[in-house]
This record gives C-alpha cells, sequence and structure tokens, in this order.
C-alpha cells in the first residue's frame, strides 16, 4: 500500500535470507553447470559450434562431466529448497503475480526509453516474467538432463521429451534460455548497481517518495 | 596383428600418450574448476577438488545402483532405424583394429567361477542367443541404433557356475582395453556376449569375435575384442574409468 513519503531513507528488508542464500549457490551452481554442460557439448557438437577452452569447465570431457553430475547435486537440491519456500512462503505468488500481457508490454516499453522506475523489491512485470521463465526453463534442464542421463531407468522422461537426440536439443535450448536470462540479469544489475548490495544484505533503502512497500 | 616382441612403434605408443595427456588435463581442469570456484579454498591444492569431484563420482556410482532396475528394458526399435553406417569408435584409430583369428580365438575365464575352461566361438554359437536393436549411446553424447545377437550373459555366468553374489564382471581385451561391470546388470536380461551385428559375425571394427553389448549403459561400457572375463569382489576398474569417466555409467 502507499506509504507517506515522511520516511525518507528508510531501511526495508525486500530479499528474505532464504532468497539470498538460494540465489547466490544456484549462482555458483548454474555457473558450474553452464561451464561444465559446454565442454560436454564440445565432444560431439550437434551444432556448427565449439565453446572455447576458457569458458569451459573440467578440462576434459571426463573432467567435465564429473562437475557437471556432482554440481546438479547442489543444483537440484537449492533448487527445491528455492521453489519449496517460494510456495510454502508465497513468495512467488506475492512477487511473481499478477501478471498480465499487457502488464509486460507496458513496463518493456517503458524500460526501452528508460522511464522505467525501480522500486527496491517490487519486480516490474518483465521482470516477473523473467523470473518466471528462467525457473522454467531450469526445471526443463533438470527434466532433460535427468532424462539424458538416464534413458532407460527414467524412460518415461525421455518418452515426455522425444528421442535421445531430440532430448539433447531440449536441454541446449534450457541452457540457452538460462544464459539469455542471466545475461540480461547481469546487464539490469549493471544499470541498477544498488541492487547487488541489497541481494547480499537483503536490506535496501527506500526512495523518498511514496512507494509500495513489498515483504516477502 | 603380428608385431615382432620388443620393438615399440610410435602408433603403439600413441594410445598410451594420449592417455597420459587425458589425465594430466584432468589435474589441470579440476585446479582451474579450484581456482574459479573454489576463492577461499586452499587454491594451490588442486588435489581437494579432485578428491571432492572423485568422491562426487563414487556417491553417482551407489544412486546410479539404486536406480538400476533388473526389469527395465532398454527402448527397442524396428530395423529401419538402424543407423546407417554405423560409426567406428575406439581409443585408437581403424587402422589398429586387431585382427583376431576365430579359429584359434579362446576366451578365458577365471575369477569366482566353477568352471575355468577356455571358451572357443563354437561353443559360444552352441549357447542359446539373443537379439537386439537398442540404442548404443556414447559418453560424448552422440548416439546410433544397431542390432545385436548373441549369448544372454546371465546364461553365461549361470554356464560356467559363476558366484552371482560377487560384485563385479571384469573384461580383458585384445586391444588393450579393458572394463568392469556390476554383477545386476550383468544378470540384465538385455545383456549380451555379442557375437554378431546385423544378422553377421561381428566386423573387427566392431569387435570381433565378441563384444559386451549392454544397452543399460554407456558405449564405452561395451568392450570389444574380448579376451578374458572374470567374476570378482574387487572393483577392476577400467581404461576410462580409471582416468575419470564415472565406472557406474548407467543409462
Amino acid at each position: 500500500m502507499a506509504q507517506t513519503g515522511r520516511s525518507k531513507g528508510r531501511v526495508v528488508t525486500v530479499h528474505p535470507l532464504v532468497v539470498r542464500i538460494t540465489h547466490w549457490i544456484s549462482a555458483v551452481a548454474i555457473v558450474c553447470m553452464v561451464m561444465s554442460g559446454w565442454q560436454i557439448f564440445n565432444a560431439a557438437p550437434f551444432l556448427p559450434l565449439v565453446f572455447p577452452p576458457w569458458m569451459t569447465l573440467g578440462g576434459w570431457l571426463g573432467g567435465a562431466i564429473a562437475w557437471h553430475l556432482a554440481a546438479m547435486w547442489l543444483l537440484v537440491a537449492n533448487g527445491i529448497v528455492y521453489v519449496g519456500y517460494g510456495l510454502a512462503a508465497r513468495h512467488f505468488s506475492r512477487s511473481f503475480f499478477p501478471l498480465s500481457a499487457r502488464s509486460v508490454w507496458g513496463d518493456f516499453r517503458s524500460a526501452l526509453t528508460f522511464k522505467l522506475g525501480h522500486t527496491p523489491g517490487v519486480y516490474n512485470a518483465v521482470q516477473k516474467l523473467l523470473y518466471i521463465m528462467v525457473l522454467l526453463f531450469g526445471i526443463l534442464a533438470v527434466l532433460s538432463g535427468l532424462a539424458m542421463w538416464k534413458p532407460v531407468q527414467l524412460q518415461f522422461l525421455a518418452a515426455i521429451l522425444g528421442s535421445y537426440p531430440s532430448v539433447r536439443w531440449v536441454h541446449f535450448v534450457a541452457m540457452t534460455g538460462i544464459v539469455g536470462f542471466v545475461v540480461i540479469h547481469l546487464a539490469l544489475v549493471i544499470l541498477v548497481p544498488r541492487t547487488l548490495p541489497t541481494m547480499i544484505t537483503g536490506r535496501a533503502r527506500l526512495d523518498p517518495e511514496p512507494e509500495i512497500s513489498h515483504e516477502a | 596383428m603380428k608385431r615382432e616382441p620388443g620393438l615399440l612403434s610410435a602408433r603403439d605408443l600413441a594410445p598410451e600418450l594420449k592417455r597420459v595427456e587425458r589425465r594430466l588435463m584432468l589435474k589441470t581442469g579440476l585446479s582451474l574448476g579450484a581456482l574459479t570456484m573454489l576463492t577461499g579454498c586452499n587454491l594451490a591444492d588442486g588435489d581437494m577438488t579432485d578428491r571432492a569431484l572423485f568422491a562426487m563420482l563414487r556417491f553417482n556410482d551407489r544412486v546410479q545402483a539404486l536406480l538400476f532396475s533388473k526389469t527395465r528394458l532398454a527402448a527397442t526399435f524396428p530395423a529401419s532405424r538402424i543407423t546407417n553406417p554405423f560409426k567406428f569408435n575406439a581409443f585408437y584409430d581403424e587402422d589398429d583394429v586387431p585382427d583376431i583369428d576365430g579359429a584359434t580365438w579362446k576366451m578365458e575365464v577365471s575369477g569366482l567361477v566353477q568352471d575355468k575352461t577356455p571358451w572357443t566361438l563354437a561353443r559360444l554359437r552352441a549357447m542359446p542367443q539373443e537379439n537386439q536393436i537398442t540404442r548404443h549411446i556414447c559418453v560424448e553424447g552422440w548416439s546410433q541404433i544397431g542390432e545385436w545377437s548373441g549369448v544372454p550373459l546371465r546364461l553365461f555366468l549361470q554356464k560356467i557356475g559363476a558366484d552371482t553374489r560377487a560384485k563385479y564382471v571384469g573384461f580383458k581385451c585384445a586391444d588393450r582395453y579393458y572394463s568392469s561391470i556390476d554383477m545386476e546388470s550383468a544378470l540384465h536380461p538385455q545383456t549380451i556376449l555379442a557375437l554378431d551385428f546385423i544378422g553377421k559375425p561381428l566386423p573387427a571394427e566392431f569387435g570381433f569375435p565378441m563384444r559386451l553389448r549392454i544397452p543399460t549403459k554407456l558405449g564405452f561400457k561395451n568392450p570389444k575384442h574380448i579376451a578374458a572375463l572374470y567374476v570378482t569382489n574387487d572393483n577392476p576398474g577400467g581404461y576410462w574409468e580409471d582416468q575419470g569417466y564415472n565406472w557406474f555409467s548407467g543409462s
């Protein structure tokens, strides 16, 4: 709800501890997964594309798979905590919804003309859409990854996602979605640098104008 | 292939050198990982990351053994789906495929088995044969569908009086390759000692005279040109496994 502007510089908690911890763990896990995944891709590229060694992790295929299937547990365990918290504490429903195509389009247009304001802890419609999409890409990456890891034992998963070769494509598309999100996400942090310390401390100083406060 | 004893050519050494190089790569690769990922830990000590990764590999072995089902079958395909041409793949070039005489070839059997009589091709052919058209999935990510026939390993192990409570079945090959599988996977109905590929005896490049075909594991767990089979409780490892590929590598 709108508050009075009297509280200039008031410090509020915008990111709960669980969200901050899982955010940084997932940052580490995603970097490990993507870099080792690129090394694995290089072993048998299905696109005319090879990732340069400095972008990869593991040194060779065996090392990369060892990293990938170790970081996988971190990613999944962390993801379960985050999604569990997001649902149980109603973090998702409060932060990502309501969301409409009209609001996304409106905020997208204002963002392009640099007219979109930033209120700590309140996501604009474009952000909401991006966060929902990266969550879905993450789930797709995990499911397609499991289908590729265990095409016989988890064959129902492979069957949903197609044949073994097409599961590799699905996994690649999911990775591309996640990397695309990370690129936009980092670009926005560079544009609005004060969001970075907030993601560490959880606290933000509110602007002097009346704001919609957000507690998750 | 006839070789003069005691003489080594550069070609003989190439796979070994490649292997040493790979092992070094694992180290440097993991050290790079240590640098990028484990800031705050002892950066000079790449071995710690190595140990952590090998511990995770062993953990993944156990998870895969739990996920493995004795009765769940790998998907089979119609003959029209067989990949043509079928790709050769080994740790050496196609020129170096061993040239084995099927008439004199024998497979040695040892370890925790009652009957250690070596096996000839004729004796293997006299055993019940099973046929499968399955997908062969390489650890590199590519895959191809092929047709193999041969003796179910389960029947073979029964025939030689193997102790099926033992943990591992190991294989030594004529091309200096070696590998091993867990007993549960060895007893799986689709695990066969393959003698034929698409209705004909295995071509030299695909493992003549006998290879393991195990569609519940990755391609490198399907050793070719098998010269010896043994049952043991000590994990025999494998050519790639000892360099860092996951040992269980189930699919």
